[in-house]
């Protein structure tokens, strides 16, 4: 691996200075399981790693009745899908941090890594749509936020600028009656990269038989993740029916605009879309009414 | 050449120190510097497990975790498993069951698979292969290696069982 230098940050203060000095020279280390491998494989170089793991608000789970859940942005997947109140709160995100990697890579791998490598195929960010995850950015000219669905720009592009860190995650509180749910397709059961995947949170009537509103997001049918805005809002009022659903999917599949790889081709994307969406819109609604 | 940083950690319960550069994975440490060769290199990116170790109480891949981020940590390696008075049952059991051919992966999967039976002692045999899934073996078709954990979970809580 070619040769850089290393700090282990105290402060959110201090690594913003180090970035700044550095430019695009200095990088974020969190859990290096992107970072280390495009170093070591020369996709990236580099003069200084920051690693941001010492610094307590870049990896605390808190709740709180004002923002909801905020997650350090270096918290990793296993302490998420450990934590009970994300568990029963946040269904769909546990779909996503259970499925990136292997046991081995859950341990270091965070979520604000995976937002960060702005991968198409990031199995967090879908999820993280769905549930209007909103990321916090502090930088040399204090803190901004962003949406989730707006964060990445291009394949491993984001809205940050030089001197700027991801430092958590704020999740609102999930409505009564609501619930959300992630799968991907991928050719074997695990350690794979998603061909599609698909978000989706819902909130129901106290029937569960309308939908109040839903949200629908997709990975990896176009360069950045997407929010599936028009499938989302023809849901909003509307009673729950395959017929629905299915107008929904097919909204969906209007805007994912994939490419043909090695993981499949442009059509199978596409098509996957519909079945995704189906299946995230249904497994999200029968998590209500099982919770209910 | 960037300047060497002092690290200080405990590896299998003894406390170490040593000199690496920030680009030495921790799996170049443990077997360059310090010659613990029972951790493998096998993909050097983090897909087949074959370097996993334990860092505090998970499982990491040893290749994609930096030397100098060892700083305070416990790691244990498969050289740690093993004691004066034998076998660790895991090992013992990969043996009656030739879960191994050619044993690169081997280190590997006894890491993991000690990791999943203290965290699970009773898993199913879908526990142990979705736990499993991120250490690869070419040799075995993985069978005798989930038939091997298995035993190996059974044997050890009758060890519990016997000692209560």
């Amino acid at each position: 691996m070619q040769a850089f230098e290393y700090v282990a940050a105290k402060s959110i203060s201090e690594a913003i200075d180090l970035l700044s000095e550095r430019g695009d020279q200095a990088r974020i280390l969190s859990g290096g399981t992107d970072l280390i491998v495009q170093v070591r494989e020369k996709r990236r170089s580099l003069e200084l790693m920051v690693d941001v793991k010492q610094i307590p608000e870049v990896n605390e789970i808190s709740h709180s009745s004002a923002d909801g859940l905020v997650l350090g942005a270096s918290t990793p997947c296993y302490k998420i899908y450990n934590d009970p109140d994300i568990k029963s709160a946040y269904p769909g995100l546990i779909d996503a941090v259970s499925i990136i990697g292997g046991i081995q890579v859950q341990g270091r791998a965070s979520v604000g890594g995976n937002l960060c490598n702005a991968s198409p195929a990031a199995d967090s960010t879908p999820a993280l749509i769905v549930l209007d995850a909103t990321c916090v950015i502090a930088g040399p000219s204090g803190t901004r936020e962003v949406a989730a669905k707006d964060f990445c720009t291009a394949p491993g592009q984001t809205t940050m600028e030089n001197g700027e860190f991801l430092t958590s995650i704020k999740i609102p509180t999930p409505d009564t009656n609501s619930s959300s749910f992630y799968l991907r397709f991928i050719p074997r059961n695990e350690m794979d990269i998603a061909v599609v995947g698909a978000g989706a949170s819902v909130v129901l009537d106290e029937s569960h038989k309308s939908f109040v509103s839903a949200h629908v997001a997709l990975g990896a049918v176009a360069p950045t993740p997407l929010y599936a805005e028009e499938a989302s809002n023809l849901l909003s009022g509307q009673e729950i029916s395959d017929e629905i659903i299915n107008q929904a999917a097919e909204a969906a599949q209007a805007i994912a605009r994939p490419i043909s790889d090695m993981r499949g081709t442009a059509n199978q994307r596409k098509h996957l879309v519909g079945v995704l969406t189906r299946r995230a819109l249904n497994g999200a609604v029968n998590r209500v009414k099982e919770t209910k | 050449m960037s300047k060497k940083t002092h690290v200080q950690t405990e590896i299998n319960g003894e406390g170490i120190e040593f000199l690496c550069e920030p680009r030495q994975s921790l799996l170049e440490v443990l077997r360059d510097e310090l010659h613990l060769t029972g951790a493998k290199e096998g993909c050097n990116n983090g897909n087949c497990g074959a370097c996993t170790v334990l860092m505090g109480d998970r499982i990491v891949n040893s290749c994609i975790v930096l030397g100098v981020e060892a700083e305070g940590e416990k790691i244990e390696t498969i050289e740690g498993i093993a004691t004066s008075e034998g076998l660790h049952p895991i090992q013992q059991k990969f043996l009656e069951h030739a879960a191994l051919q050619c044993g690169i992966c081997t280190p590997g999967f006894i890491v993991s698979s000690k990791a999943l039976l203290e965290q699970n002692p009773t898993p199913s045999e879908e526990d142990v292969r979705f736990w499993l899934a991120g250490n690869l073996c070419r040799c075995t078709g993985y069978h005798k290696i989930v038939e091997a954990v298995m035993d190996a979970a059974k044997a050890l809580n009758t060890e519990v069982a016997d000692n209560a």
